[in-house]
């Protein structure tokens, strides 16, 4: 029994996710607190030289193989699944990503461990380990303790910050053949598309209008637009904008979209959902407008009001334009 | 080609949500709940197929207030079968529970494919489609935002951060988590609403007991005291927007005009 606790490491085209060191330093409180090894586990084909950012780690297990080059569901759970049947860890961490919500369903099955989803921090209490995952939109934190002998955990942004985890190593590298067949997947990747040209780079832009779902309908964009262009800057939006085609998809930030890191971020009607809110750790100063008091984006936001954004926002964007410059 | 289409009510997030007596899970009597957002883009992408490609659609739901709406609507919206579990599910339950019950019912249906959301809001112990996929012996693949078939695989598009698409061949039958449909899920009047209510049969399935093991106990649960953080700021309309216009000007924001 090896009792480690486990992160497994998330690559994209021959880099590392900024996920993967929010897990491992949510997996190095987990390590440290129980006085266990914290081990990287990393899939690839020629991809060991990744393992030398992974320095948070004590140990990196490398798995190399062709089916492993990319990312495919079956592949990378078999082989997650065999070593962990194998060396039994106390914990595997996954991302609450695209890639790891694929896999870490099937290998809690697998092992017949619980799964704990969204967890944002861990701790621990009274000598036992805990999650705390944000749910509901971020409106309501459920927290309790990680079950032992074996437990699945995927590991949302924002509790830990990867910057302060990105260090060379690691201090040992165990090269290991993949223990389960990865023949017959019934999944494999064709290829991959670039994402779509955009007409400005949100992720570069120094003022930023972002419209949520509060904004309502289509017809009301015009607004935001209105206050980017007293500002000198553009709109984007969060996912249910971009998804009722209101916004074209280069605009949206967030999980599955742009990380942006301006100035200033007015945030309109947006809720602040977690996979919202992971896009704007960067931003320098946010300003949140939302009538809902209980609106997670206050937590993120420098400077926040409850009025509504139909009154505010004619206002706000005239005193915009008239304010004198320095 | 037959698409089924598991849908999971979760909490209207624009009303209060309130903790129960004993702390550890949500307050669900006056609990107002809603379709799941990623469950509707599921029934969208499930129409689209249809449209392209022919077949047949089937909802399926659990017994929660809310539920007919749901079947109804998709009835007006092209849907042609509609299936309600009835159990308990007034207290709630876990993915892992929905999951086991709806394979149940869904292996019987032998789908070609099952969509379903990627995620809920309120899922703590994983998701509803892997989960499924597992207990329906298919694979899983999500993150999905558009599916083409044809010679009995599927070619999924599945979403990376920052705008990356992977293009999967996925052999069918399989399970899919949408993250977005191709289109918009479509607007549907409430005359063809109120005509599907007269028209269209929903089918009850009894579902058992419920088996809710795989998920960590929640032992804690508690409200997210917002306004932690920001500066909130009062007062007219007009009060409002000079004083932010204010912290903007302070910070030398204000673009120098022209």
């Amino acid at each position: 029994m090896s009792q480690d606790i486990w992160v497994v490491v998330e690559t994209l085209r021959g880099a590392v996710m900024d996920i993967t060191y929010t897990s491992l330093a949510a997996g190095r409180i987990l390590a440290d607190g129980l006085g266990i090894r914290l081990v990287a586990v990393l899939l690839g084909h020629n991809a060991e030289p990744l393992a030398g950012t992974l320095g948070t780690a004590d140990s990196v297990i490398y798995v190399d193989h062709a089916s492993l080059a990319d990312f495919t569901p079956e592949a990378y759970r078999r082989t997650i699944s065999g070593l962990a049947k194998e060396l039994a860890p106390r914990a595997i961490l996954f991302g609450h990503t695209s890639m790891g919500m694929d896999i870490a369903c099937g290998v809690s099955l697998d092992l017949n461990a619980p799964l704990i989803s969204s967890c944002e921090r861990v701790k621990l209490e009274d000598g036992r380990p805990w999650y705390s995952s944000p749910t509901c939109g971020g409106k309501i934190i459920a927290e309790g303790p990680i079950p032992d002998p074996v437990c699945v955990l995927t590991i949302v942004p924002g509790g830990y910050k990867p910057e302060a985890v990105r260090l060379p190593g690691p201090k040992e590298v165990v090269r290991m053949a993949p223990s389960a067949a990865l023949e017959g997947l019934r999944i494999t990747l064709k290829k991959y598309i670039e994402p779509q040209a955009a007409d400005v780079d949100i992720a570069k832009e120094p003022m930023l209008v972002a419209v949520g779902r509060g904004i309502q309908q289509a017809d009301n964009i015009a607004l935001a637009e209105a206050l980017a262009q007293a500002l000198g800057g553009v709109v984007c939006g969060s996912r249910p904008v971009v998804d009722q085609g209101w916004l074209p998809v280069p605009r949206l930030v967030g999980k599955s979209g742009v990380s942006v890191k301006p100035k200033c971020y007015v945030a309109l009607g947006v809720s602040g959902a977690p996979e919202h809110v992971e896009g704007i750790s960067g931003a320098e100063l946010i300003i949140a407008i939302n009538t809902d008091p209980r609106a997670p984006i206050f937590n993120v936001a420098h400077f926040g009001t409850l009025l509504s954004m139909f009154d505010l926002l004619p206002a706000l964007t005239e005193k915009i334009r008239q304010a004198p410059r320095p | 080609m037959h698409i089924v289409v598991p849908i999971k009510l979760a909490p209207d997030l624009v009303e209060d949500l309130e903790i129960d007596a004993g702390g550890a899970a949500l307050d669900r009597t006056f609990l107002r709940l809603i379709i799941n957002e990623f469950d509707d883009h599921a029934i969208e992408q499930a129409f689209l197929l249809k449209e392209r490609g022919g077949g047949q659609v089937t909802i399926v739901a659990p017994d929660l207030e809310g539920a007919d709406d749901v079947l109804y609507t998709a009835a007006a919206k092209g849907a042609d079968r509609l299936i309600k579990l009835i159990g308990d599910f007034s207290a709630g339950v876990n993915c892992h529970a929905l999951a086991r019950t709806l394979a149940k019912v869904i292996g019987d249906l032998h789908p070609d494919l099952v969509l379903t959301g990627v995620q809920a809001h309120d899922d703590l112990d994983g998701a509803v489609g892997p989960l499924l996929a597992e207990h329906l012996g298919m694979p899983y693949l999500g993150y999905v935002a558009g599916l083409t078939v044809s010679d009995g695989k599927c070619m999924a598009r599945k979403e990376y951060p920052g705008g990356l698409v992977a293009e999967m061949d996925v052999a069918l039958p399989a399970v899919f988590g949408i993250q977005a449909a191709e289109k918009p899920p479509r607007y549907v009047v409430t005359s063809l609403i109120t005509q599907a209510m007269k028209s269209a049969t929903i089918e009850e399935i009894e579902t058992g007991e419920f088996d809710s093991g795989g998920a960590a106990a929640v032992e804690r649960m508690s409200r997210l005291e917002a306004t932690t953080h920001a500066e909130m700021i009062e007062g007219s309309t007009d009060q409002v927007a000079d004083k932010l216009v204010a912290v903007l000007r302070e910070r030398g924001l204000l673009a120098p005009r022209g």
